[in-house]
């Protein structure tokens, strides 16, 4: 793991430290997009490293998080008919609906598997051709080009037995709506590096300009987030709106071509609502038209399920970085991994989790 | 016991049976019962107690306190590289008996076997069985089989429960920890739950992970002679060193401080547990123990155990403090101190 350790490197972090120190004159509040970029943050301490004048608020960038109730509840409807074989990644198995999670329905006799990769479902629908086998197609721009391949080889197969529940969300839209907010306090951006790897940050650009934010695409090693807080830090300094590329052995300003063409081909840009921030024009992916007999949703008519949000929970403030974790009052005491009130403390790559797994209230 | 016999090139040839599947028939108690019995499960396992095939086992045991433990095991795949349920079944419960600093005596087994298991896989079972309590120098002095309807079980589980003798003077218990001490680990963690979870997802990594499944008590007795003001020991199967370390600080009302750098863990394993984001401190070992030790029996610990076959990645890994009590705590290498909570359920894989 030469490749891993190059960028854990404790000297290099420290080189970077010490220029964060001298570059900053003033106070910054820079937003780190993904989930697993708030995780290697904690995991690695990295924000007890910099300076004082340096917030970093979290971001939506959490696919589990941001998946709305009612389409988990959806999820969970169909999981529970007996034809199906219900296929999902890891960590939306624990995610509760408005009653259950899918664990819950496969101790009462569902069954749902988890897989790696969407076509590992694929392959169900062909060995088990009198069953429905239904891949829950979630996550940001970074899982949804192997998603739609799954579909496309669906399609050419004329595969009868398999669709999905398609929810997949776009993080430009969902940084235009936060920095459109009357009360934004996000100042630069940190993006999901793997994001712009399909979507290159030509994006981006715009974003900046409009509303006069750095934005820098950055990695999920201690010595990448280091770095791109320095790029972000020093295009605030200066004054300079800037999109600079910090993850360059992956992003590149087109990104992905051959990635983006088979997403197109198969999921077409929709309105979508965010859990704990709302509706957001055309911010998500959904299945197109010609394609429906694959989309799960359309397939099992379960679009009439319409659930409510727990009102204690401030996760969706927390998802817009106006609040931190420990800034809830039900954090850590009536909030835990264990009873979690909201979709941020009970995935891994949640905000709150990575609070209370690493650095929880009391703690230095 | 240095030497590990290497079985890898002896064969255990299926003996003659007259069905290549176990049939309901086989624990019924009848004929078919008696040839499984004989043919396939006394070979493996002589020894006079067992074949006194008595309704119990009749044992001898030195005076002394006696350390008793059972375990249920129910893994899948039943096969995976580094070991089978078979040897994991004798090994967990060596295991569990030795860390109480026991000599370890007798185990019994109980197999629930599903109906239509090959014969040939149930022979392979009781062949690492053999292999494994051998290696362990331990007998199997009892034991039950039970054949159960086509999916009521996943092909085999085994109980087995073992016993063993404490010599004078030894007391093991995390109570006995205090600050000051060090925490040493006596070996690579985290082989045996990628093994498994690997090859149960049909992953494939370039390099192969093998699980550690190995039998402790011959490291202990290294351990315990080098260093015999050991605190106390553990092994770190389900829930990982990261549960166990938490178990022993919560026991003795103490902080624990681990070095990240320090933490030993084989590159393959560390990138397999990259790529689908999960904590090496949180996952499953067969075949290591952490292990408390007072601060000046650190350097002899550490040499008996890395000269031992089992122990030769042994690491002193954190020390015992009066901070945080109850908590365990990790120094990244950036040198900032994070927390090492109990885990909250299984780890599980991200989406992205």
């Amino acid at each position: 793991m030469k490749h891993l350790d190059e960028f854990r490197d404790p000297t290099l972090a420290k080189s970077l430290l010490e220029k964060i120190h001298e570059t900053v004159t003033r106070p910054w509040v820079i937003m780190e997009i993904c989930g697993g970029q708030t995780h290697a943050i904690m995991r690695h301490g990295l924000d007890r490293l910099l300076p004082p004048e340096i917030t970093l608020v979290h971001g939506p960038g959490c696919p589990v998080c941001v998946t709305p109730l009612e389409t988990i509840d959806r999820a969970l409807a169909i999981a529970s008919r007996p034809e199906v074989i219900f296929t999902s990644f890891g960590d939306m198995l624990r995610v509760p609906g408005s009653r259950d999670d899918l664990f819950r329905i496969k101790s009462r006799g569902g069954d749902v598997r988890m897989v790696y990769s969407p076509l590992e479902s694929l392959n169900l629908a062909r060995e088990n051709p009198d069953r429905e086998v239904v891949f829950l197609a979630v996550g940001f721009e970074t899982t949804a080009p192997g998603n739609a391949m799954a579909l496309k080889q669906a399609a050419t197969e004329r595969l009868t037995n398999y669709s999905q529940i398609a929810s997949h969300v776009l993080v430009p839209p969902a940084m235009e709506a936060i920095l459109s907010a009357p009360n934004n306090r996000v100042q630069g951006f940190l993006a999901a590096g793997h994001v712009c790897a399909i979507m290159g940050w030509e994006p981006y650009e715009p974003l900046a300009q409009k509303y006069g934010v750095p934005i820098v695409p950055t990695g999920f090693e201690p010595v990448d987030i280091l770095d791109g807080i320095l790029k972000t830090v020093s295009l605030l300094e200066e004054g300079a709106p800037e999109v600079a590329n910090q993850y360059l052995r992956a992003v590149r300003k087109q990104g992905n071509p051959a990635a983006r063409a088979v997403m197109d081909e198969v999921y077409e840009i929709c309105d979508r609502k965010w859990r704990g921030i709302g509706p957001i024009s055309d911010s998500g992916l959904r299945i197109r038209d010609h394609l429906a007999a694959y989309d799960a949703e359309r397939r099992f008519s379960v679009a009439d399920i319409t659930p409510n949000e727990p009102a204690v929970c401030i996760s969706g403030e927390i998802l817009q970085g106006l609040k931190k974790p420990d800034e809830c009052p039900a954090f850590g005491t009536d909030c835990t991994p264990t009873s979690p009130f909201g979709a941020t403390m009970v995935s891994g790559e949640g905000a709150c989790a990575a609070y209370y797994r690493y650095a929880r209230r009391g703690w230095k | 016991m240095n030497e590990r016999p290497n079985f890898s090139r002896q064969s255990c040839p299926l003996p003659l049976m007259d069905h290549d599947t176990v049939q309901l028939a086989h624990g019924a108690g009848g004929r078919l019962s008696a040839d499984l019995m004989e043919k396939l499960i006394l070979p493996r396992f002589r020894c006079p107690e067992l074949e006194a095939l008595g309704d119990q086992a009749v044992l001898n045991l030195a005076p002394g306190r006696v350390a008793f433990s059972t375990d249920t095991f129910v893994v899948s795949p039943i096969f995976f590289p580094g070991g089978d349920i078979g040897d994991l079944a004798v090994n967990g419960t060596v295991n569990d008996v030795a860390m109480s600093g026991a000599t370890v005596e007798a185990l019994s087994v109980g197999l629930v076997l599903e109906e239509g298991l090959p014969m040939r896989d149930l022979h392979r079972i009781l062949c690492s069985m053999e292999q494994a309590a051998a290696t362990a120098g331990v007998r199997i002095v009892t034991g039950d089989t039970k054949v159960v309807d086509k999916g009521s079980c996943d092909r085999i589980f085994i109980n087995t429960s073992g016993l063993g003798v404490i010599p004078d003077g030894v007391n093991l218990t995390p109570k006995n920890i205090s600050a000051g001490d060090v925490v040493l680990v006596s070996g690579t963690l985290a082989d045996h739950g990628m093994a498994v979870l690997t090859t149960r997802e049909k992953l494939s990594f370039q390099s192969e992970i093998r699980s550690d499944s190995a039998a402790l008590n011959g490291l202990i007795n290294t351990l315990l002679q080098a260093a015999p003001g050991t605190r106390t020991l553990r092994d770190p199967t389900r829930g990982g060193a990261a549960t166990t370390l938490n178990e022993f600080a919560a026991a003795a009302g103490v902080g624990i401080r681990l070095d990240d750098e320090a933490i030993p863990v084989r590159p393959p394993v560390r990138g397999a547990c990259e790529v689908l984001g999960i904590d090496p401190l949180y996952v499953a070992n067969e075949g290591k123990f952490i292990a408390v030790v007072p601060a000046d029996e650190t350097t002899p610990a550490l040499a008996a155990l890395r000269n031992h076959e089992l122990g030769a990645d042994a690491a002193q890994i954190g020390v015992v403090v009066d901070e945080h009590p109850g908590l365990v705590a990790l120094r990244t290498s950036l040198g900032v101190e994070r927390i090492v909570d109990m885990p909250v359920a299984e780890q599980l894989p991200r989406i992205c």
